[in-house]
């Protein structure tokens, strides 16, 4: 199938971005376009005008600040898996990386695409919710943040008004001895995940747990924080996790059911992609990366 | 809607006109005449639509043409060069790594970006690489030969 037709917009400043939007009606912005442009050839989108932002050099920037990251919208999930920045400091994006689409997706694909589109099973919305990331939206009303917490507004719906725009994502990595894993089940590699998981570990040097995070994702609507089963490890000892019980509070989370898969499924294997990610995050605490 | 594009393919430089809604794959096709590049799903799935855009191996179905404008593309016209196939294809007809030939651009596309990246990929590189890249009738095994054919090729006159 082909693309209904449309009014193509390429603004080159910020500036101009937020004027269109503020001015356009029935209107999308255009990231890398590898789910936009396939769900326009498919005609399950049909916008009256096409914003591209793919011009826009203030939003294609990667830096740290102070001790924060901060990615900018437009910076391609190619980029970010080769970026030594991202590996230094933010391993665990690194991991899910991998599993995003293929190479040819990945030339094109973007980190602001990916969190404002929200595909329930994408991993890198799921990343920003388990470091805790921010969102740095921009419009002609002005800037604002959003926390990681309130960026799933629902089922693919970012906490985003139609005037605005994702400007830029801001991560404070963990320690530089922090524990870190990522699992995902999917049907082939490249695929979207069914069910994934990702786990975060910092521990004092006798390997008391100081501060934990994890994550579901694919399993509800939008990405699942555990807060109850973090706060759980906090005090224990890395060498003591409780495998069991993390595995049964991830099954306990909220499950969708789909012509495919089944909530009972989905919960079989959050239980797994857990263990598996919480394990991977414990064998890697307080070592030395290469 | 229709706007003039200028655009360098296989480095010829040239100028067309595409509607906003054109995707790449279709200008290459119905405008340039460069059919060799296939369209398969037109939904970023099958990756038979491969082509290289300013060095990256991209889907030309997931792309806008207009967004092409003043890109270096690169198709599976240009890699043969004076009539000669280039070390890759060369291989793909040694290692009878195409039957049916419909996915045979989107692979050669993503397989010599790589190969370009990495000179020496393993076979493990080769498969993570043509896993956005469907092959429905001859079978990956002939395809990844064909790569690691060039892959130990490169890495014997390199070392």
């Amino acid at each position: 199938m082909k693309a209904a037709p449309f009014h193509f917009h390429q603004p080159a400043t910020l500036a101009e971005l937020a004027g269109l939007l503020t001015s356009l009606s029935n209107a999308r912005i255009l990231a890398g376009g590898q789910s936009l442009v396939a769900m326009l050839n498919l005609r399950l989108v049909t916008p009256d005008h096409l914003v591209d932002i793919n011009k826009i050099a203030d939003l294609a920037t990667l830096r740290q600040t102070g001790g924060t990251i901060e990615i900018g919208a437009m910076v391609r999930q190619h980029t970010l898996l080769h970026a030594p920045l991202i590996a230094q400091h933010l391993p665990v994006l690194v991991e899910a990386l991998g599993h995003v689409g293929h190479m040819q997706t990945r030339s094109r694909g973007t980190i602001g695409g990916s969190c404002c589109h929200l595909d329930p099973s994408a991993e890198l919305p799921a990343m920003c919710a388990l470091l805790d990331a921010a969102f740095t939206v921009n419009g002609a009303r002005g800037r604002r943040i959003v926390p990681a917490s309130d960026w799933f507004a629902g089922l693919m719906q970012a906490a985003l008004a139609e005037d605005e725009f994702l400007e830029s994502i801001s991560i404070t990595p963990w320690s530089g001895k922090h524990g870190y894993g990522f699992a995902e089940y999917a049907r082939r590699h490249g695929d979207y995940a069914i069910v994934g998981a990702g786990a975060l570990l910092e521990a004092d040097g006798e390997g008391t747990i100081k501060r934990a995070a994890l994550v579901l994702f694919g399993c509800d609507t939008a990405p699942q924080r555990l807060p109850q089963a973090e706060a759980a490890l906090v005090g224990t000892r890395a060498a003591n996790i409780d495998f069991a019980g993390l595995a049964a509070a991830a099954r306990a989370q909220e499950m969708m059911s789909d012509a495919q898969v089944t909530a009972a499924y989905r919960a079989r294997l959050a239980g797994i992609m857990m263990h598996r990610a919480v394990k991977a995050a414990q064998g890697r605490l307080n070592k030395e990366r290469p | 809607m229709t706007a003039m594009l200028t655009l360098t393919v296989n480095g010829r430089d040239m100028s067309a006109a595409a509607p906003a809604n054109m995707h790449l794959g279709d200008f290459l096709r119905h405008v340039l005449g460069l059919t060799g590049t296939h369209m398969g799903c037109e939904h970023g799935v099958c990756g038979s639509c491969t082509v290289i855009v300013d060095g990256q191996p991209v889907r030309a179905c997931l792309m806008l043409a207009r967004q092409a404008q003043g890109a270096r593309i690169e198709t599976v016209e240009g890699l043969a060069q004076d009539g000669r196939l280039s070390p890759l294809q060369a291989a793909f007809r040694d290692h009878h790594a195409l039957q049916c030939g419909f996915c045979t651009p989107g692979m050669l596309m993503t397989l010599t970006a790589l190969l370009r990246d990495v000179p020496n990929p393993g076979e493990s590189e080769i498969r993570a690489a043509i896993s956005g890249n469907i092959c429905r009738c001859t079978g990956y095994q002939g395809i990844v030969e064909a790569a690691l054919a060039v892959a130990t090729r490169n890495e014997a006159s390199t070392s």
